[in-house]
C-alpha cells in the first residue's frame, strides 16, 4: 500500500517542488526565456520591502479571514453536529453544496451581488436603508467576504467532525461541577474539538494567503496578494525564475510554521 | 432533602415519568430501580437538572430548584460513561468542581489530596484517564463528584461497566464510603441486587410510576405488585379465589385446584379473586411431613442444580405448578431427584396478596 503512495507523491509533489527549486536558481533572458545558469539574485529580490509587504500584508489577509471563519464556523458546525443524524447529514449537504459549482462563477456571483448597482445596494436603497449606494466591490472588505465565503466550508467540515465526536455527556459534567456556558465552552468544549479547530486554520489560513483569483476579481488588483505577484511573474512578467523563488520562500515559511505548531501542539497535550 | 411533587415529564407524546411524588431524606441511600425506560433516568436527569419537568416541582433542601440550571444546583452526579474529561489529568478533573467554585488554589490542593487518600487513587494523581483501568476511572468519576461536596450525589449506573467481580467489590466500597461522608445518595440501577445489597430504601419504577417505596425486606418480603414480586427476586404469582373466612384466616384455591390458609390482612375485602405472591425459598421441601399451617403433597416435575441451590419446580396433585428453591445441601441430605413425591410447607405469612397492576 506504501509504495504507489509514494509514488504518487514523487510524481505530483516532489518532482514539482525540485522543478520550482531549480527554477529559483537560475535567470531570464529578454524573451522571459528560463537561463541555466546560477543565481542568488532571485532569493535577494524576494527579501526586497515591497513584496515582505505584500507578504505581510498576504498574512495579515489570510489571518482575518481565518478569524471570521472560526468565529462564523464554529457556531455552524457545532449546531449541525447537535442535531439529528438525518437532519445533520441534511445540513452537511448544504454545507458543501457550492462546490457543485465552479469556484469562478462563485465569485463571480458575489460581484454582481457587491457592486454598486448590484443586488445588496439594490434592496438596501429599495427599502430606503441608504441613499446612495455602498462601494464594497473592489476594497478590502469585498476581498475579504470572497475569502471568507471561499474558506468557510474548509472551517466548518473539520471543526464539525470534531465537534460530532464529542459526547454530550462530558458537556454535561462540566455543567453538572459548576461550569457555566463559557466555562464548559472554555474548559472542556474547545481543548476537545481544537483538533478540528486547528486542522480548519491550517486549511484556511495556508490557501487563502496565495489565493489570487478573489483578489484580482473582487479587489480590482487594488490590493495585490503574495498569490497575485507569484501569479504575475509568471503569467505577465514572465519572469519563472523570480516567481519559483517567491514560491519556494513562501512554502518553507509555511512548514517551518507548521512544524512549530506541531510541536507545541504535541507538548500540550502529553 | 429532596421532595419531588407530582412530577411529570413527557417528551413528545411519551410520558418518561408519570405523576410522580418523592422524599428523599437527609443522609440517605435511595436506590432507583426499574427495567430500561421505566423513566429512572430521567427522574435523575431532573433532579440533575439536564431535564426540566414538564409538570411538578422539585426542591433540595429548602430551594425549589425546578427550573434551576444544572450549574448553579448543589448536587453532583457520577455518570453512566464516567464522562471523565480526557484532556485533564486525575488532578484536574478531580479538582474541576473546586475550580469552578473558584476555591483558593491550596484548598484545591489540600481537598483533592484527601479526597484521592479516600478513594485510594494515590500515585494516579498525574495520570490521563486513558491510562487509567475501568475500577480506576469508575474512583476518580467518584471522587471528582464528592470533593465539592454536593448537598446530594446522584449516581446513574455507576457500576454497570465494571466486571462482576469488581462490581461486588465497587458495591461495598460504595456503601462504605456513603457511610463515611454521610452524604445523601440517590442511585439508579436496573440490577435489583445491587439495589438490595446498597440501598437504605428503594423506589422501584415501572412505566413511568413509583409500584413500590420501602427497605430492601419491606420490598422483598411484602411486594405491593405482581411487577415488584416478580421484578425483585423471584415469585410464584398465583391466582386465588377466597373460599371460606375462619376469623383472621381464610381459605383460598388457587388455579389448578390446591387450596391453601392466608392471613386475612392484606386480604381485599370482597371475594372476587387476587393474585399472590410466593417467594420460591418460602416453599418448604421435604420428604418427611413438614409443621406449618399449609401443608401438601407434591411431584418433582424438575430438578435443575444451580450451585449453592436446587431449584424445583413442584406439581401438585391437583396440577397446581411452583417453583420452589432448596439450599443444594438439604436436597442432597434427603436425595430429592426429579420424579419423587414429597411434602411441601407453606406458611400464612408467606402468601403475599400483590396488586395486578
Amino acid at each position: 500500500m506504501l509504495a504507489p503512495m509514494l509514488l504518487w507523491l514523487a510524481a505530483f509533489v516532489v518532482v514539482p517542488m525540485g522543478i520550482l527549486l531549480v527554477y529559483s536558481f537560475c535567470q531570464r533572458d529578454d524573451l522571459g526565456r528560463v537561463v541555466f545558469s546560477f543565481s542568488w539574485e532571485n532569493y535577494q529580490r524576494v527579501f526586497d520591502p515591497i513584496y515582505l509587504g505584500i507578504l505581510g500584508r498576504s498574512v495579515g489577509y489570510a489571518a482575518l479571514t481565518t478569524v471570521l471563519c472560526v468565529a462564523i464556523g464554529y457556531p455552524v458546525a457545532w449546531y449541525i453536529a447537535r442535531q439529528r443524524e438525518a437532519v445533520r447529514n441534511r445540513l452537511l449537504l448544504l454545507v458543501m453544496i457550492p462546490f457543485w459549482t465552479s469556484f469562478l462563477i462563485r465569485t463571480y456571483a458575489w460581484i454582481t451581488i457587491l457592486k454598486s448597482e448590484g443586488l445588496l445596494n439594490g434592496m438596501l436603497q429599495y427599502t430606503q436603508v441608504i441613499s446612495a449606494p455602498l462601494e464594497i466591490l473592489y476594497t478590502p472588505v469585498a476581498v475579504v467576504i470572497g475569502l471568507v465565503y471561499a474558506y468557510l466550508p474548509f472551517m466548518i467540515l473539520p471543526i464539525y467532525g470534531s465537534a460530532e465526536k464529542l459526547d454530550n455527556a462530558l458537556v454535561e459534567a462540566a455543567h453538572d461541577l459548576g461550569a457555566g456556558p463559557v466555562r464548559a465552552f472554555s474548559e472542556v468544549i474547545i481543548p476537545l474539538t481544537w483538533p478540528g479547530i486547528s486542522a480548519g486554520i491550517l486549511l484556511v489560513f495556508v490557501p487563502a494567503i496565495g489565493m489570487f483569483a478573489i483578489t484580482d476579481l473582487m479587489g480590482g488588483a487594488q490590493v495585490p496578494m503574495i498569490g497575485n505577484v507569484i501569479q504575475n511573474q509568471f503569467f505577465k512578467a514572465r519572469n519563472w525564475p523570480f516567481g519559483a523563488a517567491l514560491g519556494v520562500v513562501f512554502t518553507l515559511m509555511f512548514v517551518v510554521a507548521y512544524v512549530l505548531a506541531q510541536r507545541r501542539g504535541s507538548k500540550s497535550s502529553t | 432533602m429532596i421532595a419531588i411533587e407530582n412530577v411529570t415529564k413527557r417528551f413528545g407524546s411519551f410520558t418518561a415519568v408519570d405523576n410522580v411524588s418523592l422524599h428523599v431524606r437527609a443522609g440517605e441511600f435511595l436506590t432507583l430501580l426499574g427495567p430500561s425506560g421505566c423513566g429512572k433516568t430521567t427522574l435523575l436527569r431532573m433532579l440533575s437538572g439536564f431535564e426540566t419537568p414538564t409538570e411538578g416541582t422539585i426542591r433540595i433542601g429548602e430551594e425549589d430548584v425546578t427550573h434551576l440550571a444544572p450549574y448553579r444546583r448543589n448536587v453532583n452526579q457520577v455518570f453512566q460513561s464516567y464522562a471523565l474529561f480526557p484532556h485533564m489529568t486525575v488532578r484536574e478533573n478531580i479538582g474541576f468542581g473546586l475550580r469552578m467554585q473558584k476555591v483558593a488554589a491550596e484548598e484545591i490542593a489540600k481537598r483533592v489530596a484527601e479526597v484521592v487518600e479516600l478513594v485510594e487513587l494515590k500515585g494516579f494523581e498525574e495520570r490521563k484517564p486513558h491510562q487509567l483501568s475501568g475500577g480506576q476511572r469508575q474512583r476518580v468519576a467518584l471522587a471528582r463528584a464528592i470533593v465539592p461536596r454536593p448537598q446530594v450525589l446522584l449516581l446513574d449506573e455507576p457500576l454497570s461497566a465494571l466486571d462482576a467481580k469488581l462490581r461486588g467489590q465497587m458495591r461495598l466500597e460504595l456503601k462504605r464510603l456513603q457511610k463515611h461522608l454521610g452524604m445523601t445518595f440517590v442511585f439508579v440501577t436496573h440490577d435489583q441486587e445491587e439495589a438490595l445489597t446498597l440501598s437504605d430504601r428503594i423506589a422501584v419504577l415501572n412505566g413511568g410510576r413509583i409500584e413500590q417505596l420501602g427497605t430492601a425486606t419491606e420490598i422483598y418480603h411484602q411486594p405491593a405488585t405482581a411487577f415488584v414480586a416478580d421484578f425483585i427476586g423471584e415469585a410464584n404469582l398465583l391466582e386465588a379465589a377466597m373460599v371460606s373466612r375462619n376469623g383472621t384466616t381464610g381459605r383460598v384455591r388457587l388455579k389448578g385446584g390446591l387450596e391453601l390458609s392466608v392471613a386475612l390482612a392484606g386480604w381485599p375485602g370482597t371475594d372476587a379473586g387476587a393474585l399472590i405472591s410466593i417467594r420460591p425459598e418460602k416453599v418448604h421441601v421435604s420428604k418427611a411431613p413438614i409443621a406449618a399451617e399449609n401443608v401438601f403433597e407434591a411431584r418433582v416435575v424438575e430438578e435443575i442444580f444451580q450451585g449453592a441451590i436446587d431449584r424445583l419446580t413442584l406439581e401438585t396433585a391437583a396440577g397446581t405448578r411452583l417453583t420452589a428453591v432448596v439450599a443444594n445441601e438439604s436436597a442432597i441430605m434427603e436425595s430429592i431427584h426429579e420424579g419423587d413425591r414429597v411434602f411441601c410447607g407453606l406458611h400464612t405469612d408467606d402468601l403475599v396478596v400483590v396488586r395486578a397492576k
